[in-house]
């Protein structure tokens, strides 16, 4: 029989957290992640935790599962065998790409290597036009055929996709048919099945990277479902999507391309639920750790959607750089910023900061394992925001002489300027790196930064939150409490859903809301019988998007369709609906021209109601702190005398004055000078800008 | 009143700056309605100051404005003096000679005003849809053939948008309610570009941007000539045949690095032709600077302290500096040949640092058909018009293989087929590399592309075809082999040309094999196992690989190490 205890699981890149929420109290626990077969910390962890816990395997409701397998068998280019079957003429479209240099002054360029390589991408005589017509018959015999080639070739997955598939299925349908004579049924992917979108680079190559991870998703999720059965767990395995959702194993094992970057969008619904607790319509998140920073806009609590992603950049952050995936994905920009993130001095003479990180080995020259080169953990231990003697727990000595060193040799001497010039130099310039992509990814989305408040979590970001909140013209700063296994909270506020997509060039001109409804009854359908495998009976929202753009513009805005279903008099709405968006995002509408939709998203998910906002609570006075220490400030770069706590000894509704140094032992939060901040009632800390 | 600036605060404007004008482009790209504009990102955006300055510029798709516009603001500030400018005035032209080189491209600039003090001016421009007279043509003779001409002039007063020009434009172009969304696109671009400006001295109490500009203008300019002082002095020469249009043009550089200057001269190259592949000099000096600095410099942003580092200069009435009233519109055909000839002159200083030529002048497909075009049935011949970016091969590198199907020096994207299909009656049949058509050498050429294109309608269609390479090929670098030259047929057999309106007969197919990139370094110096890779790719023929490459195969493929020594010993 099972309980109601439910287990949150996170395979990081370098560690595996696991969550375990009880009634009225949770467990957290960190473990190396075991790279040669992943599920054993899980299974490590999982007794571990319920052991500690004091409950039965048994006892467990849900497991929910994140996880970067997939990701990083593409990065590290471990995947399956993989073969893609296309329409005849057109297997170089995966190495073709979008035939562009996304550096443009790089002369040295290179683009990453197709999944398949070329003698594995097979043609088929077959011809499908843009409305669905078939304007020549598959040749059958020529798929037989591949389907051998492929087998005698060792290949173990297949992605098939053929030119306006997404319009007309059939073909794609018949030639899994015949392939399925050679190889499993399950490992040939369809486009039209995966991302039934138009534009075939992209469909290409998000449905061969399903295929390139599926083998390998498919053994792993086996072997975790055994490992769980074995110690007894009975409750069901539901996977973490990128679109922060969860699904059903079955699901994730046909379409495992969207488990990528499963941990960042847990990070995200951690933010949304914070988010709601908090009262916070317009939230930035901002995560922060040791290599990258990550950046999502939360509107009316809900993380940006979108359906765009690249996996494994090849020029790191560098877009156009990596493979396109297009997946249902919580909208987020990655940046190479973080505490290891590596300072050096251009030609320019200009203090430039990552995206290379000095990881944990070497790591930054302050952790004395022979790194040399100053990176952002030196430069905030420069800056005296670091006491030496408690980072990370005390887990890690620091050497406050190494940072010195290194961020003199590297930065002060050629600027010739003081060291804690260019340390501050040195996190001015990080934070106003981030600052920008936050500005340009708010502009790209017809968003602002300004008057958000930001939510704050990862090693790094309680140090550069309340800066980096001034630059972007943001005013609150809140950090949460055990930040260090976000993620995996986060997997625990997710709901089962799932999104569909269809492409069908509608212009509003010649509406017909028949064909829309039809559309959408279908995609519905689709939706609700994944969404109903994980969570049966359990009430549904609906959300329709229509991807809308002026007849003759190439780039779609996501306009939020109303409720179906749609009847003639429907149109003023989607026009509305279409202008409202485009207003928002540029500033005008222009009149006179057609309007078009060209794709269409149906997002299906249990109705999870967000947690309430916690009540303010009452005024406690703050204890005195557990000491000084002369910091400098990060606004004014003037040396100033800093009031030290700890963060336990902080009761909510405790206020103290910037500059101060919050402690803990995950991490420290900076109050610059001009700030404010104490714990709210479920003991974030609420950083708030005094006065301009 | 200036105020000092310390030196971290120098470096946190500076990233600012462009990061502001980086949200300038994007607000551009995204709201523009010309295919050039949003998927090839042929636009461009900088914030200059009130002597006109550039102080930052956006990194977009296509070098061609690069020089272009900063000179731009320059002829607008000379006709429109700074302190004549007032808060809510917008200037416009498209002046080929005095804006980025053809008609096509509308440059707008807005002075930005803090506290009532004008403090900035903000650029932009872009490659709008249509603009009247033959449209996307290279068969101009004048000026006058080639659309709407809009001297420099008040798109705005005083936030009183010129309707009267509106009402010109409308009235003289194909596409009138995009060409005007893309000019308000352009003012907009500017406005958020003002707007970010605004906030950002606001947050730093800067009164205007004296003392800043100096810094990034000086400090700039300062890292140009550390570069430049560390070449090698000297002067060298190089010449490139290519097609042209009614007659082969050769193109004559003299490179000379002196001090902290490179100055390219053009003298030795070929007069006008009666054709739209002139290139005035504005356009010669923006994609011969992007050349020199991809290849010297490419971390050093772009401003007024960058591009005074080099100096293009040209007779006038050669085809690079074409001056009123020639043809310009097809300009990009010449002026994306001039980084190859840059490097042939660099290549003699910098041995085993530039690549080797390349497809270089894009191989856009502008299909259309209409009355008067392809048919003479008047309003029953169905009309479309659509323009599509490919690319040939591009020149081996000195340690890589060129990239297939990949614009150089232009950095457009393609279109997908799908969305082709989906807009126009046109099937493309095949889309594919095109094997062999790279050069030969130790590091092989990019491989151009072959194309097949029908018509789902039974009726005609046409091209405007305005290629390169057809007859002289870009050329390898030491010892590499030259790529293979372009060409475009009928399905049905015929040659066509390309240069001019080809017409596709109802029910014939169009086919265009576009050119390979040069190879670098002697072929017989390739690893063998490249070389089977290639022929097992397909990407070579297997004759190939003993007759240019002397490796000898095994059945199976693999390289027989013993006979490729041997027959390479043998030449």
């Amino acid at each position: 029989m099972t309980g109601s205890a439910r287990l949150a699981v996170d395979i990081g890149g370098t560690f595996t957290d696991l969550v375990l929420a009880l009634p009225g109290r949770s467990l957290s626990a960190k473990l190396l992640t075991t790279h040669d077969a992943p599920e054993r910390a899980v299974l490590d962890g999982v007794a571990d935790i319920l052991r500690e816990a004091g409950i039965a395997p048994a006892d467990l409701a849900l497991v929910i599962h994140g996880t970067t397998l997939a990701t990083n068998a593409l990065i590290e280019r471990k995947g399956a065998r993989t073969a893609l079957v296309t329409t005849d003429g057109f297997r170089d479209s995966l190495e073709m790409a979008y035939e562009h240099r996304f550096e443009q002054y790089d002369l040295y360029m290179e683009r990453p290597e197709p999944l398949v390589p070329r003698p594995w991408r097979f043609e088929v005589p077959e011809r499908v036009a843009a409305d669905g017509t078939v304007l020549l018959p598959m040749d059958e015999a020529a798929v037989d055929r591949i389907g051998a080639a492929a087998k005698a070739a060792g290949v173990e997955a297949l992605a098939v996709c053929f030119l306006h598939a997404y319009q007309n299925p059939a073909h794609e349908a018949r030639a899994r048919q015949i392939l399925a004579r050679y190889l499993p049924a399950e490992a040939i992917c369809l486009s039209s099945e995966v991302c039934p979108e138009i534009r075939e680079y992209e469909r290409t190559s998000t449905t061969v990277a399903n295929a390139y991870v599926l083998p390998l998703m498919e053994r792993y999720l086996g072997r975790l479902e055994d490992g769980l059965r074995a110690l007894g767990a009975t409750a069901p395995l539901l996977l973490m999507m990128s679109s922060g959702g969860i699904t059903t194993v079955g699901t994730a094992r046909r379409f495992p391309i969207r488990l990528v970057e499963s941990g960042p969008a847990g990070g995200a619904i951690l933010a949304q639920i914070l988010a709601a607790e908090n009262g916070i319509d317009r939230a930035l998140a901002f995560d922060m750790g040791g290599t990258t920073a990550k950046i999502t806009l939360i509107d009316d609590m809900k993380p940006q959607q979108a359906r765009h992603f690249e996996i494994a950049r090849a020029a790191r952050f560098v877009k156009g750089s990596g493979i396109p995936v297009r997946i249902p994905v919580i909208d987020m920009v990655e940046i190479g910023a973080g505490g290891g993130s590596i300072a050096r001095v251009d030609g320019l003479g200009r203090i430039t900061v990552g995206p290379d990180s000095a990881g944990s080995m070497p790591g930054p020259a302050c952790y004395g394992r022979g790194g040399t080169l100053p990176t952002v953990t030196d430069a905030d231990l420069v800056l005296d925001w670091i006491d030496p003697a408690r980072f990370a727990g005390g887990h890690i000595a620091l050497t406050p002489a190494a940072a010195a060193e290194a961020c003199a040799a590297s930065v002060a001497t050629p600027l010739a300027m003081a060291v804690r010039d260019a340390a501050l130099g040195i996190t001015e310039i990080v934070t106003e790196t981030m600052a920008s992509a936050a500005r340009v990814h708010a502009v790209e989305n017809g968003k602002e930064t300004a008057g958000r408040t930001m939510i704050a979590f990862g090693g790094a970001a309680p140090l550069h939150a309340a800066r980096m909140a001034q630059k972007l013209g943001m005013d609150r700063v809140l950090v949460p409490v055990g930040a260090g296994v976000g993620s995996a909270h986060g997997f625990l506020g997710a709901p089962i859903g799932y999104e569909v997509v269809r492409t069908r060039l509608v212009p509003l001109a010649a509406f017909d809301a028949a064909l829309v409804n039809s559309l959408f009854e279908a995609m519905r359908a689709e939706a609700e019988a994944v969404v109903r495998l994980g969570a049966p009976g359990a009430a549904l929202s609906e959300t329709r998007t229509g991807f809308m753009r002026y007849r003759g513009q190439g780039h779609e805005v996501p306009v939020t369709l109303p409720p179906g279903p749609y009847t003639a008099d429907s149109l003023p709405a989607f026009r509305a609906a279409f202008e409202a968006t485009y207003h928002a995002m540029y500033g005008r509408t222009i009149p006179r021209l057609e309007i078009e939709a060209l794709t269409w998203t149906l997002a299906l998910a249990e109705t999870k109601p967000l947690p309430a906002r916690l009540a303010d609570p009452p005024d406690a006075p703050a204890p005195p702190p557990s000491g000084t220490r002369r910091i400098v400030d990060p606004g004014t770069g003037g040396v100033v005398e800093a009031a030290i706590h700890d963060r336990a000894s902080l009761p909510p509704g405790a206020r103290i004055i910037g500059p101060a140094v919050i402690v803990e032992a995950e991490t420290s939060t900076l109050v610059p000078a001009g700030f404010r901040a104490g714990p709210n009632a479920a003991g974030h800390i609420l950083i708030e800008r005094i006065a301009r | 009143m200036s105020r000092p600036i310390n030196e971290i605060e120098v470096q946190i404007l500076w990233n600012r700056l462009l990061s502001v004008v980086e949200e300038q482009a994007q607000t551009l790209v995204r709201t523009a309605f010309s295919t050039a504009a949003r998927e090839a990102g042929d636009i461009s955006a900088g914030v200059f100051d009130m002597k006109g300055r550039m102080l930052a510029q956006a990194v977009t798709g296509t070098p061609g404005h690069i020089n272009s516009m900063a000179r731009s603001v320059v002829h607008f500030l000379d006709a429109f003096p700074a302190g004549t400018l007032k808060d809510g005035d917008i200037l416009i032209t498209n002046d080929p000679w005095k804006g980025t080189g053809h008609l096509f491209d509308l440059t707008v600039v807005t002075p930005i005003f803090l506290d009532g003090q004008a403090v900035a001016l903000f650029a932009c421009t872009t490659h709008v849809v249509d603009i009247g007279g033959l449209g996307v043509s290279a068969e101009g003779r004048q000026i006058y053939h080639e659309g709407l001409y809009i001297p420099l002039m008040y798109l705005a007063r005083q936030g009183a948008m010129n309707e009267d020009l509106l009402g010109m434009v409308r009235a003289n172009v194909r596409e009138p309610v995009q060409v005007v969304g893309d000019i308000y696109a352009l003012v907009a671009c500017n406005e958020t570009g003002g707007h970010r400006l605004r906030e950002m001295m606001r947050e730093f109490a800067l009164a205007d941007l004296d003392t800043l500009g100096e810094e990034i203008i000086a400090r700039s300019r300062r890292a140009m000539a550390d570069v430049i002082a560390k070449l090698p002095q000297g002067t060298w020469s190089a010449r490139m045949t290519i097609d042209g249009f009614e007659a082969p043009v050769t193109l004559a550089a003299t490179l000379t690095i002196a001090g902290d200057r490179v100055h390219v001269d053009y003298a030795g190259t070929s007069g006008l032709s009666r054709y739209a592949i002139n290139c005035p000099i504005c356009y010669t000096e923006a994609y011969t600077s992007f050349g020199v600095k991809a290849a010297l410099a490419p971390w050093i942003p772009n401003n007024t302290g960058t591009l005074d580092a080099v100096i293009v200069t040209a007779p006038e009435n050669t085809i690079v500096n074409a001056p009123h009233p020639a043809a310009v519109y097809a300009r990009s055909v010449i002026g994306h040949m001039l980084p190859d000839i840059v490097y042939g002159c660099l290549d003699q200083a910098l041995p085993e640092t530039v690549p080797a030529e390349g497809t270089s002048s894009l191989w856009n497909l502008s299909l259309l058909a209409g009355h008067g075009l392809t048919g003479t049935e008047g309003s029953a011949t169905r009309a479309f018009n659509v323009t599509t970016f490919h690319s040939g091969g591009a020149g081996a590198r000195p340690r890589q293989d060129g990239l297939s199907a990949t614009p150089f020096p232009s950095g457009v994207r393609n279109v997908p087929v799908e969305i082709t299909e989906a807009i126009t009656p046109l099937v493309v049949w095949r889309k594919e590399l095109r094997r062999g058509s790279g050069g030969a050498g130790r590091q092989r050429g990019g491989l151009g592309q072959r194309m097949e294109i029908g018509s789902r309608e039974h009726a005609a269609f046409g091209i405007q075809a305005r290629f390169e390479r057809g007859v002289y090929p870009a050329r390898g670098r030491s010892g590499g082999g030259a790529g293979a030259t372009g060409r475009l047929s009928l399905g049905s057999g015929g040659a066509l040309a390309i240069k001019g309106l080809q017409i596709i007969p109802a029910g014939d197919r169009l086919i265009v094999e576009m050119p390979g990139g040069g190879g670098y370094g002697d072929p017989f110096a390739r690893d063998p196992a490249l070389v089977a890779r290639d022929v097992r790719y397909g990407l070579i023929e297997a004759e190939a690989a003993e007759a240019a490459y002397g490796v000898v195969l095994t059945a199976a493929g693999e390289p027989d190490l013993a006979a490729t020594a041997r027959l390479r010993a043998a030449r």
